[in-house]
């Protein structure tokens, strides 16, 4: 019987993170129907799904496998690019848009997971500090390549240089698709709001059912005590790098998604430098490592807070930092979250009297 | 043929002997105790026998089949499973969860049916579910199979232990040091525990135990390690009255 309730109480939790996603789905619906939104918050929606996605990924790596990654937005970058390539290069062979995203989307998923995999192999043997040093060190080192690669399409095919355009020796009517620091220009924007928030909801299925699976329950065993689930008989390298792709596979789709959200996508400090990679970790920590649906939350609210806030104009730098205290506080300090179950406790006792 | 049957063993670290020359043949069923002082090698010669280090010299046989220098997943698979003398519990999952992190490659399912929820999910999960709780009624923890297991109190933490080992289905179970810091009647109360898995589950059990009651209790034969060397071995009675042992182990 306890076996019970405790299953159906996760099923339960699931469901109420499902919920929360749909509910702000209908909200955002609503309210730009009724026309107060304004256009900057508009166009803040698709980024606030790729960060969700984001977020919850990376608690995968950190919360759940237990390993700080602080390369997160390199794997974004991976996706990104080669989603973006994809649409470009595949234009005349694939003409319907939404089509040649759908696909991107996975080629983006793939090709990240495939880093994951690579760069996993000789990261996932460090522990704690010196694997975050190490995962930052990748990110930056997939955005600086990705700002030297030139690949263009002619006649005969790819032309691929590290150079600059004219070493690629491309006949008269070739394209150029990656143009070194410049990047992708011309993606159709194929991302927007309702299909960002079907990614999300994707992420969090595969994510959460991930969790309260076989695979989720080895991968936690070897976060909580790597010797005892080898003397069990889990594979710690395999489980290690099976988490740390899905996680890098899943920042790979939040990538094509934020691709095409752009005409022009280049890879600059400011969109996956490891700035981006500290405010990913930002927002899992501020929801709480290994909290799903907190990591969500806070990825929502720390991007839209700044465009909220912009009427307090003066005070919005203030106000944000005070919002990040309080959520801290909220989310990690005992006394919180001992109100916090008093008061999930107390409307239960509630909701049963009504019921009886 | 033995269940057991391991022949000059030995480790060293640097230039510490930690085991020379280490031998013992514990026969299918067996009670089996291995003590000494503190310091004298008992935890190095488990952590070999599981393949935690590879041993320099010397070989290891599990009911026949050579186990010496494989890798401690493989050996957990062959069949020995282990408990450790400062508890390893996952901490973070629940009772039943660690348990069910031992029946990990006995109830297999892929990662795509996990996420996907097939069927077979259901199905394996339930079986899991079922085969996890009977082994937690096994040491009266079945009421707690939804805490988390760092909430249980200490000595019920060592039995979660033993349960999760026995859920990899082993040949041969090694117990470090399973009493310490209990009471005596919890230490009582675990005598017959052990008693129980030996008799109900057919096994073969080699223990670390620094508590006489217990060894002196249910060990049939012992064997005494000092130094890294074997001190003497044989039934527990004719060991326990053995004066090297006295003056090495178990003082006047």
């Amino acid at each position: 019987m306890k076996i019970k309730s405790a299953k159906s109480r996760v099923t339960l939790q699931n469901s109420i993170t499902y919920a929360i996603v749909l509910a702000f789905w209908v909200f955002i619906q609503i309210w730009s129907r009724t026309g107060q939104m304004t256009s900057l918050f508009k166009g803040l929606l698709v980024p606030i799904c790729t960060y969700v996605i984001l977020a919850v990924s990376l608690n995968l790596t950190v919360g759940i496998l237990g390993e700080l990654s602080l390369g997160h937005a390199g794997f974004m970058c991976v996706g990104a690019f080669s989603g973006a390539f994809f649409t470009k290069a595949m234009a005349d062979a694939i003409p319907s848009v939404n089509v040649r995203f759908g696909i991107a989307l996975l080629v983006g998923a793939a090709v990240a997971a495939l880093f994951g995999f690579l760069i996993g192999i000789p990261v996932l043997r460090l522990k704690g500090d010196y694997l975050a040093i190490v995962t930052l060190a990748f990110g930056e080192i997939i955005k600086n390549l990705i700002n030297v690669f030139y690949v263009g399409k002619d006649a005969n095919g790819f032309h691929f240089s590290m150079k600059d355009v004219a070493s690629l020796n491309m006949g008269p009517e070739g394209e150029v698709i990656i143009k070194g620091a410049q990047g992708i220009t011309g993606t159709p924007k194929a991302s927007n709001f309702t299909i960002g928030i079907l990614l999300v909801l994707l992420t969090l299925i595969i994510v959460l059912n991930l969790i309260h699976s076989r695979t989720g329950r080895a991968i936690m065993a070897i976060r909580d005590n790597r010797i005892a689930a080898e003397s069990v008989g889990i594979h710690i390298t395999k489980y290690k790098l099976l988490a740390f792709s899905i996680s890098a596979s899943l920042a790979g789709v939040a990538g094509v998604l934020y691709a095409h959200n752009l005409s022009s996508l280049a890879a600059t400090p400011k969109n996956f430098g490891y700035n981006m990679s500290i405010m990913i970790l930002v927002f899992v920590v501020l929801g709480g490592i290994g909290n799903i649906r907190g990591s969500m939350i806070a990825a929502v609210l720390l991007t839209a807070l700044p465009e909220l806030l912009r009427g307090l104009n003066n005070y919005r730098m203030l106000i944000y930092a005070i919002v990040l205290i309080v959520m801290m506080l909220f989310n990690s300090a005992p006394k919180a979250i001992e109100m916090r179950e008093r008061l999930f406790d107390h409307m239960k006792k509630k909701n049963r009297k009504e019921a009886a | 043929m033995a269940m057991l049957e391991v022949k000059n063993l030995s480790i060293s670290f640097g230039g510490l002997k930690a085991v020379n020359d280490f031998q013992i043949t514990i026969e299918k069923g067996q009670l089996y105790g291995l003590i000494g002082p503190n310091g004298a090698g008992k935890t190095t010669v488990f952590n070999l026998l599981t393949g935690v280090y590879q041993p320099d010299t010397g070989s290891i046989l599990l009911d026949g089949v050579n186990i010496t220098g494989k890798k401690t997943i493989d050996i957990n698979q062959t069949g020995i499973a282990r408990t450790f003398q400062n508890i390893r519990l996952f901490k973070e999952l629940s009772v039943l969860d660690n348990v069910k992190a031992g029946l990990h490659n006995h109830h297999p399912y892929s990662t795509l049916e996990g996420i996907l929820r097939l069927p077979r999910y259901f199905k394996v999960e339930k079986e899991m579910d079922q085969r996890a709780l009977d082994l937690l009624k096994v040491f009266d923890l079945d009421k707690e199979a939804d805490y988390t297991a760092s909430n249980l109190p200490y000595g019920k933490q060592r039995k979660l232990e033993i349960a999760r080992a026995l859920a990899t289905k082993p040949k041969l179970l090694l117990l470090d040091e399973p009493a310490a810091g209990m009471n005596p009647n919890e230490t009582k109360e675990l005598m017959d525990t052990i008693r129980f898995v030996r008799d109900n589950f057919d096994m073969t059990i080699l223990l670390i135990e620094h508590d006489m009651k217990l060894v002196s209790g249910i060990c049939e034969r012992l064997t005494v390690l000092n130094f890294g060397q074997v001190l003497t071995q044989g039934e527990t009675a004719d060991v326990l009255n053995d004066p090297q042992v006295i003056t090495a182990y178990l003082g006047e």
